[in-house]
């Protein structure tokens, strides 16, 4: 925490690439430059699709809808236990090949082979295409010769990405690089119970990354989260702990004020809180698992050695978050655009799973306050939009700590530029 | 509905009994602040008795009338902050927002 003392105001000088200029958000409201992303970023950057938990075992399967690639993709868990991906397009006539309630819907389930609703052509989980109706009536005809298509598919530490490059330029891990490769040996396998969100959000996906990639914002659009005796409205907030790697950010913070929730005095917190001791930053005891223990956890964790600690933000490029949470649980957020200024939205909260109903409450007391501080963040965002596509206003300030904001903006325009040059992957 | 340790909140039970956070959340938007306000003001002094009670079972082998009483008890969680921070239904400042959960752990 003495560190930051020594550096005030000027975090964009430790980054001096970035500089401090004004910024402008073109890239958030103009259609033009939104297809150049669905390129330039969507069909070469890694993208998080789910965990290996949703495929719990040999012919588990789950479809992802993709539209800013315009595919679908499905994942799957083969005979061999492998996990593959491949784009849902029947080889025959261009059908979606899986799909329950419509076509537009995602499905997920078990099976032993995919069968096309069409004119019922099958494939295996490894893809092969292995039955053809009437095969004697296609000329010099070979089923050999139509696999679904795959798609690159990778697994890092439970996390299941693809990368719908044709080659991507960079394997996964070299793609996600040092600081984010710092939540490896996380007991992710551990924090399995699940509550998963989604929403239809009206604004380009990179509005609503920002408003959770800061916290400059916090202590006046969530002044609500404190009791009116601890708000600071005048004073505001500053996030202790921030760097930058490739095209990832990370952020940490130790708590208001440097004092973790769960320790602040019952006078100074809401009643529910105290009565079921948990509240916005988890339960207040955490689970007796010893890999959970912050002493134990992987030093990339908090790789600012903040004491105390209390979240680090892992923002993963290009719409991927995850939020590890010193109390033993994590969520994760995406980041799926739609047109220019929509977007689909998606947030889960993981907790180890519950061993009593009292633990259960208290991740549902979690579960509940965190996803009401994130209807605020999600109620400015159409507001946002609306201000930008005016064009009012060409070019906007950011202060020293927004400079994750900054480095999104950046990162976003480099891959664009890189695309045009040469159509090659800008490299992390 | 509810086991007999705690049928002070039997009242309550047949409205706010709600299995599923979406169902609570649609309850809470359809409520007043005076009857979210009067379900907090019986529910809140006993939360401590129900947890303690619900901890004598088996989360997930629970009988049906305590089955109900958790899900009384996540009710309570719903209502509260608009009880004790926003002083109305919806979130303040929240706009046009809405998070629909889709998945959660059963009970």
């Amino acid at each position: 925490m003495a560190e930051v003392a020594e550096r005030p105001a000027s975090w964009t000088g430790r980054y001096p690439e970035l500089g401090t200029g004004l910024v402008s958000y073109e890239d958030s409201i103009s259609p033009e430059f939104a297809e150049l992303e669905r390129e330039a970023i969507f069909r070469r950057a890694w993208l998080n699709v789910g965990r290996v938990e949703q495929l719990p075992r040999r012919g588990s399967f789950f479809t992802k809808e993709l539209a800013v690639a315009r595919t679908s993709v499905i994942v799957t868990r083969g005979l061999d236990g492998q996990v593959r991906a491949f784009h849902n397009v029947c080889r025959h006539r261009g059908n979606k090949l899986v799909w329950d309630r419509t076509p537009r819907d995602e499905t997920s389930g078990f099976c032993r082979q995919f069968m096309c609703k069409y004119h019922g052509w099958r494939y295996g989980l490894d893809g092969q295409l292995t039955f053809v109706l009437q095969e004697e009536e296609f000329s010099d005809f070979s089923k050999a010769d139509f696999p679904l298509v795959a798609v690159n598919c990778e697994v890092w530490e439970g996390f299941i990405f693809v990368n719908l490059a044709a080659e991507p330029a960079q394997s996964l891990l070299e793609f996600l690089g040092p600081m984010v490769r710092g939540l490896e040996g996380y007991p992710f396998h551990l924090v399995t119970e699940r509550y998963a969100f989604r929403a239809d959000i009206l604004s380009n996906w990179k509005i609503f990354l920002d408003a959770f990639q800061e916290y400059y914002h916090a202590s006046i659009l969530h002044s609500q989260q404190q009791v009116p005796a601890l708000r600071s409205i005048e004073t505001g907030f500053k996030v202790p702990h921030f760097q930058v790697s490739g095209p990832h950010r990370l952020l940490s913070t130790g708590g208001w004020k440097g004092v973790p929730r769960h320790l602040t005095p019952p006078d100074l917190m809401y009643p529910i809180e105290s009565a079921t001791r948990a509240g916005l930053m988890g339960p207040w005891e955490r689970p007796d698992i010893p890999e959970l223990d912050p002493a134990r956890l992987p030093a990339g964790i908090n790789p600012g050695n903040l004491d105390p600690w209390s979240i680090s933000n892992f923002q993963i490029f290009p719409n991927f978050v995850i939020l590890v949470y010193e109390r033993g649980w994590y969520l994760t957020y995406h980041y799926w655009p739609t047109s220019c200024n929509t977007h689909a939205w998606e947030m889960s909260f993981y907790f180890p799973p519950a061993r009593s109903a009292s633990e259960r409450i208290r991740h549902e007391v979690t579960a509940v306050v965190s996803k009401e501080a994130g209807l605020q963040d999600a109620g400015t965002l159409d507001g946002t939009q609306m201000g930008l596509e005016s064009r009012v206003i060409s070019e906007y300030p950011l202060s020293g700590q927004e400079i994750t904001v900054r480095h999104l903006h950046k990162v976003v325009g480099d891959w664009v530029q890189s695309y045009l040059r040469g159509g090659q992957a800008a490299r992390a | 509905m509810l086991p007999e340790e705690l049928a002070d909140l039997e009242p309550f039970a047949g409205k706010w009994c709600l299995p599923t956070e979406a169902a609570r959340y649609a309850q809470r938007l359809a409520s007043t602040m005076a009857e979210m306000q009067a379900f907090y003001d019986a529910a809140f002094p006993r939360v401590r008795d129900a947890m303690a009670h619900l901890d004598q079972f088996p989360l997930r082998e629970l009988p049906e009338r305590e089955l109900n009483l958790l899900h009384l008890v996540y009710s309570l969680v719903m209502v509260s902050l608009p009880v004790e921070v926003w002083r109305q239904p919806r979130v303040i400042d929240s706009g046009t927002a809405y998070f629909d959960r889709y998945l959660e752990p059963v009970p």
